[in-house]
């Protein structure tokens, strides 16, 4: 066991280094929202873009994912599959009604 | 009769069983957010410019729980490398942390739905003038808490203003009517949301310190009033179904992981292997309901 353990401490210094990452990430979110950019687009793309890695960070280290097993990634092509079409799905209907026409 | 593969791998899928299970779970929980997500995304490009509420969600309060949340996240990975290292003390201590974590994040939302149950928008029948900071604004549109005799009253809407003649019980027998408001006072907030992010980070900043007078409104020049509930507009039906969807999964999340902690311990001493694996699909759920908030915060919070 002892050298499993040894793994285990190892992996333990990953933890925390994930764990600060996540915590700079959302600080970081959070400030660029102080600053009000002009630009509404970028504000999006970067709130969503420190959100993929910081959701990549959890999934990868804290859920193992970074060393699976073949079923699972199997498990999450399919999924990710059917979530790309579950977006798009909605983004085709958005031409079924006129734009803008949400009023509250 | 022994349950297979508990803790052996299948020899066909490389995991034990309940891994698998576990992630086809997660698989259709991402297809239940995803189909609120994208709900979200086509209801929020279909809205007219201007007329999406933002800015009404108190940022630090959310940050903090996200933190929380986070912090919850790597106790859980913590305390199941702690069985696998052997030290079943470190593992109760850190899931100790991930249910106190718990309760606080959900503490902390109800504190802020609490608010939002008792914070309105008032549309008036006619503009009037408010103190925006230093200027002066013409608007039909406010939003604030109320008082109303002392009282700051939840979950009233445009119906209650008029009041209602008898309300009766299960036996049909009137219990009580609601006296109609003839006026209430408001305490408006300096800004709207049909201001840019900017205009109101600024109208926010020019109010600070500042005293900020009650407006008391007749209910006959009220056109509509709605608390920040599901019917008052879009965003909030989207922001209390997706919030709340994630606090039942908290909840839910915090009960599986106290059984293992509590009641469900004694399987470490007989079957420790089995234990471990439990901690470890509780921890698979728990990080997803943390990934799950990872998006929720910036899309409902900041943009």
């Amino acid at each position: 066991m002892s050298d499993h353990s040894h793994d285990i401490s190892k992996h333990v210094r990953v933890y925390i280094t994930v764990f600060i990452a996540l915590l700079v990430g959302t600080f970081v979110t959070v400030a660029l929202n102080y600053m009000h950019l002009d630009s509404v687009p970028l504000t999006i793309a970067i709130a969503l873009f420190v959100a993929v890695i910081k959701g990549s960070l959890v999934a990868c280290y804290f859920m193992h994912l970074i060393s699976e097993r073949k079923m699972i990634y199997v498990i999450l092509v399919f999924t990710a599959f059917f979530f790309i079409g579950l977006m798009f799905l909605t983004l085709w209907s958005m031409h079924d009604f006129p734009l803008h026409t949400i009023t509250r | 009769m022994e349950i297979p593969f508990v803790v052996q791998p299948r020899p066909d899928t490389g995991v034990y069983n309940a891994k698998v299970g576990i992630w086809l779970f997660l698989a259709s929980e991402v297809m239940l957010f995803g189909a609120l997500f994208s709900s979200y995304i086509l209801l929020r490009f279909g809205a007219s410019p201007g007329s999406w509420p933002h800015g009404l969600l108190n940022i630090p309060i959310g940050t903090f729980n996200t933190a929380v949340l986070i912090t919850s996240s790597v106790t859980v990975v913590l305390s199941w490398a702690s069985l696998k290292m052997g030290n079943f003390g470190r593992y109760r201590v850190y899931q100790a942390i991930t249910i106190l974590c718990a309760l606080s994040f959900l503490g902390i939302k109800s504190f802020e739905y609490r608010d939002k149950f008792s914070h309105y928008e008032v549309w008036l029948n006619a503009p009037i003038t408010v103190k925006h900071g230093d200027k002066e604004a013409q608007t039909d549109r406010l939003l604030g808490h109320i008082e109303y005799n002392g009282t700051h009253p939840f979950f009233w809407n445009t119906q209650r203003l008029a009041g209602s003649a008898e309300r009766k019980d299960s036996n049909g027998n009137v219990i009580a009517a609601l006296a109609p408001v003839a006026s209430f006072k408001l305490l408006p907030d300096p800004f709207h949301y049909t201001m840019t992010s900017k205009e109101m980070a600024h109208a926010k900043k020019e109010a600070a310190g500042h005293e900020h007078a009650e407006i008391e409104i007749k209910a006959s020049d009220v056109k509509r009033l709605s608390a920040f509930v599901p019917a008052h507009s879009t965003y909030f039906a989207v922001y209390f179904t997706l919030t709340a969807l994630h606090a039942l999964h908290v909840l839910f999340g915090a009960l599986v992981i106290f059984y293992i902690w509590g009641p469900g311990a004694k399987m470490w001493k007989t079957d420790p292997n089995r234990y471990i694996n439990r901690v470890e699909i509780s921890g698979l759920f728990w990080h997803f309901v943390d990934l799950v908030w990872i998006f929720l915060f910036p899309v409902l919070y900041l943009l």
